[in-house]
């Protein structure tokens, strides 16, 4: 995900995996639903207009518009008839913050691992193999 | 829903050969339509069917429910792009937006000239010093500066190299968002349309194989994989599109409105490109038996 | 749609004017010179002086070196103008867009097909008449003094130049016009039909040159019915006599009109093509006895000819019938290139 302002309106871009195996539809709620997630969409910001999203990654109009409008359904946006589609609800605090215990956890053990000696990198990188192995072991 | 291209039965001839066989046809509007199929397999002939620029043999065809190029205002309404993308190599990209706003009712300058700035290329270039690329685009903008109601495009980016195959598509996708156009792209590879289409039509041998909208293609298809199984053992409702066996294995792939279960053996989605080969394949089988939805040669 | 048929046709358009100007540049400063020539010949008032054979033959010998030049050039050119025009504005109308493609996006543009052809061979067929007409008008001119000088010609010899001598008909009056407009059609169906540039440039030409021929031959002559007469043979005029074998005699006549002649024949009575044992008196006599022992022998003169007088109907008659060819080959390319008809 990146961050970019094209004139001022759209906040976040998307990008397409071609080779996930995940339809492009379901790629882009996703990305929406992390940016939700994460902050980097909040109440009020303007989803990328389909036109901007199919210039950039050369998908059919009709993807993005389905996308959006399962998106609508889940009550996370809601379009504006010639302005455009907007973040009505956002994700962040809702689920972060139900976490607490989770993040609280998470934080003892990144001092922890600070503790091992382990640089930022280290601590990233540890964590991401982590979590690729967990998520590989629950699929088989 | 209204229809953007329809056929019936239309055939064309050249001497001897049919180029394009019994081919019907009701392609909805609003779509990004994929015509894809082997070389020589008659999608050229189908789209300048459609068009205008060729006059069927047998069957007919109507363009947004009119005869293609009965008219000028008919023909404003198609974009087209020929495969090779002509220009007049002569002729400068200024001399052709100036061909387009003669020759154009309905000619938009400003979408013309914005798209051209923004491509980069120089309105004083001869069109025949342009690299492909470049002729490519300035193809479509002559096509999509004429507002038209749908674009047809044969082959546009065969020959094209990945960045200014990309290109292309970008523009066309911005612009079918932009002006909500249909659109119908012919393609020897299905990788070029994967991206763009919502709706296939695979045509093999001058005959149209399979047609629909993707979605429901690819929900409708189904891989199965099991221990090695007599042909005749097979349900007789099944519409077995391929069908390939090993010593141990028969792998299928089953056409059905409705899932699919069978003991002993595993079911699979198929992903697009694999669909359309096995459809492609199909015309190289023998003619099989009536059991198995087969449409005879002539 | 203009715009683009001028568009496509200005380079063309640019090489055909430069020659003109040339031409025309050439013609002016010879033809003045031509006139004051004539003007200062004496003949204009020869026949009150009764010296015109002297002035006359002064006259056209000072017609040799450049002046023949100038008017051999101009004569090739204004005969192959037509045919270079029909074949390089003509064939590649339609040829060259079918070669390279280009009728993919002519073709599907806001305007019909019909008027797209309209269109631009009106504009290219309305520049080859108009190239044409004008070297006729220019050659016309600059010629004027010669054929004034020629009405002084005796009658007999073979000084008497007129207009309908084939060399001259071509190229003169509006007959160019008719052929620019003929071989700029041919060029056009060679192109719709044959649908490549150089084979259909080849056919054109071959085509044109055969037309032609064929034309000046065959049509020609009897496009209104020659006239004939049957006179005496008038013995003291005859342009030539020759005693060949077995002492055969034949007779050339001489009497003839100021006239474009189709044949000329000495026939006896009876109508025959005549030829007799030579005379006495023309084996070794004098030529005014030869000519007193043919009196008895009552040779007629055969003549067969176009007057001077029938070179405007003439020349309407052929330039109607080339201008109506050519637009009925127009009407079949029309034809030719609609939805319905195109493979």
């Amino acid at each position: 995900m990146s961050l970019g302002g094209t004139t001022g309106s759209a906040v976040i871009e998307f990008h397409l995996d071609a080779r996930s195996g995940v339809s492009p539809y379901l790629q882009i709620i996703q990305q929406v639903r992390q940016a939700l997630r994460l902050g980097l969409l909040s109440e009020g910001d303007q989803l990328p207009t389909v036109k901007d999203v199919v210039a950039r990654l050369a998908i059919n109009p009709n993807t993005v518009l389905k996308a959006y409008r399962e998106l609508e359904y889940e009550g996370l946006v809601a379009a504006r008839a010639g302005v455009g589609t907007f973040v009505t609800k956002t994700l962040a605090d809702g689920s972060l913050a139900a976490h607490g215990p989770l993040r609280a956890g998470l934080q003892r053990w990144i001092s922890s691992a600070r503790q091992a000696g382990l640089d930022d990198d280290s601590i990233e990188a540890l964590f991401a193999t982590t979590f690729r192995a967990a998520i590989k072991e629950e699929v088989t | 829903m209204t229809v953007v291209l329809e056929t019936r039965g239309l055939g064309k001839r050249y001497r001897r050969r049919w180029a394009l066989s019994d081919c019907t046809l009701a392609i909805p509007a609003g779509h990004v339509v994929g015509l894809v199929g082997p070389n020589g397999a008659g999608k050229t002939t189908l789209l300048n069917l459609a068009v205008g620029l060729l006059a069927p043999t047998e069957g007919s065809v109507e363009i947004l429910g009119g005869t293609p190029a009965s008219s000028a205002s008919q023909l404003a309404k198609v974009g087209f792009v020929a495969q090779d993308t002509p220009t007049y190599a002569g002729l400068t990209v200024a001399d052709h937006l100036k061909l387009g706003a003669h020759m154009n009712p309905g000619w938009d300058a400003e979408v013309a000239e914005a798209r051209i700035s923004r491509l980069g290329l120089d309105p004083a270039q001869k069109a025949g010093k342009l690299s492909g690329g470049q002729r490519a685009q300035l193809a479509l903008t002559l096509a999509i500066a004429k507002r038209p109601e749908v674009l047809v495009l044969d082959e546009p980016i065969a020959s094209l190299d990945p960045l200014a195959r990309r290109e292309f598509l970008q523009t066309l996708m911005e612009v079918t968002a932009e002006q909500e156009l249909s659109v119908v792209m012919s393609s020897h590879l299905v990788s070029d349309l994967e991206r763009i289409c919502d709706y296939l039509i695979v045509l093999v041998a001058s005959r149209v194989r399979v047609s629909g909208d993707v979605d429901t293609l690819l929900a409708s298809h189904y891989q199965l994989t099991g221990p090695r199984r007599d042909p005749e053992s097979l349900p007789a409702d099944w519409d077995v599109i391929s069908a390939s066996h090993t010593d141990r294995q028969t792998t299928l792939l089953v056409r059905s409105e409705s899932p699919i279960a069978e003991p002993g053996m595993t079911v699979d989605r198929i992903g697009l490109e694999d669909l359309v080969l096995a459809y492609m394949s199909q015309a190289t089988k023998p003619a099989r038996t009536a059991r198995h939805a087969v449409e005879a040669q002539r | 749609m203009i715009w683009l048929s001028w568009r496509q046709f200005r380079t063309q358009a640019l090489v055909a004017a430069c020659v003109l100007v040339v031409l025309a540049v050439v013609l002016l400063i010879s033809g003045l010179s031509l006139a004051h020539l004539y003007a200062t010949s004496g003949l204009p008032g020869c026949r009150s002086r009764n010296d015109c054979p002297v002035k006359l033959m002064d006259f056209t010998a000072q017609l040799g070196g450049a002046y023949r030049a100038v008017f051999e050039l101009t004569l090739a050119l204004t005969y192959v103008a037509p045919a270079l025009m029909g074949a390089f504005w003509g064939a590649p109308l339609v040829a060259r867009e079918f070669e390279t493609g280009t009728f993919r996006l002519a073709w599907t543009q806001s305007v019909s097909r019909n008027r797209w052809l309209l269109v631009k061979t009106g504009l290219t067929g309305l520049a080859a008449i108009l190239v044409a007409g004008l070297m006729s008008l220019m050659l016309s001119w600059w010629f004027s003094p010669v054929l004034k000088a020629a009405q002084f010609a005796p009658s007999r010899g073979s000084l008497s130049i007129n207009r309908l001598d084939p060399l001259l008909f071509g190229v003169n009056g509006i007959a160019p016009v008719g052929y620019a407009a003929f071989a700029f059609a041919l060029g056009l169906t060679a192109g719709v039909l044959i649908r490549r540039v150089i084979p259909a440039m080849a056919v054109t030409l071959a085509g044109f040159a055969f037309a032609e021929l064929a034309w000046l031959n065959w049509v020609r002559p009897h496009l209104i019915a020659p006239v004939r007469t049957n006179s005496p043979l008038d013995a003291s005029t005859i342009q030539g006599l020759t005693i060949g074998n077995g002492n055969l005699m034949t007779i050339i006549p001489g009497s003839k009109p100021n006239a474009w002649i189709l044949s000329d024949q000495a026939v006896t009575s009876a109508g025959h093509p005549f030829s007799a044992p030579a005379t006495h008196a023309c084996l070794d006599g004098s030529m005014q006895a030869c000519g007193a022992s043919l009196g008895p022998l009552h040779i007629r003169q055969l003549l067969v000819y176009q007057p001077a007088s029938r070179y405007w109907p003439l020349q309407s008659y052929e330039t109607a019938i080339f201008l109506v060819v050519a637009i009925a080959l127009g009407f079949l390319c029309l034809a030719r290139i609609s939805r319905r008809r195109l493979a």
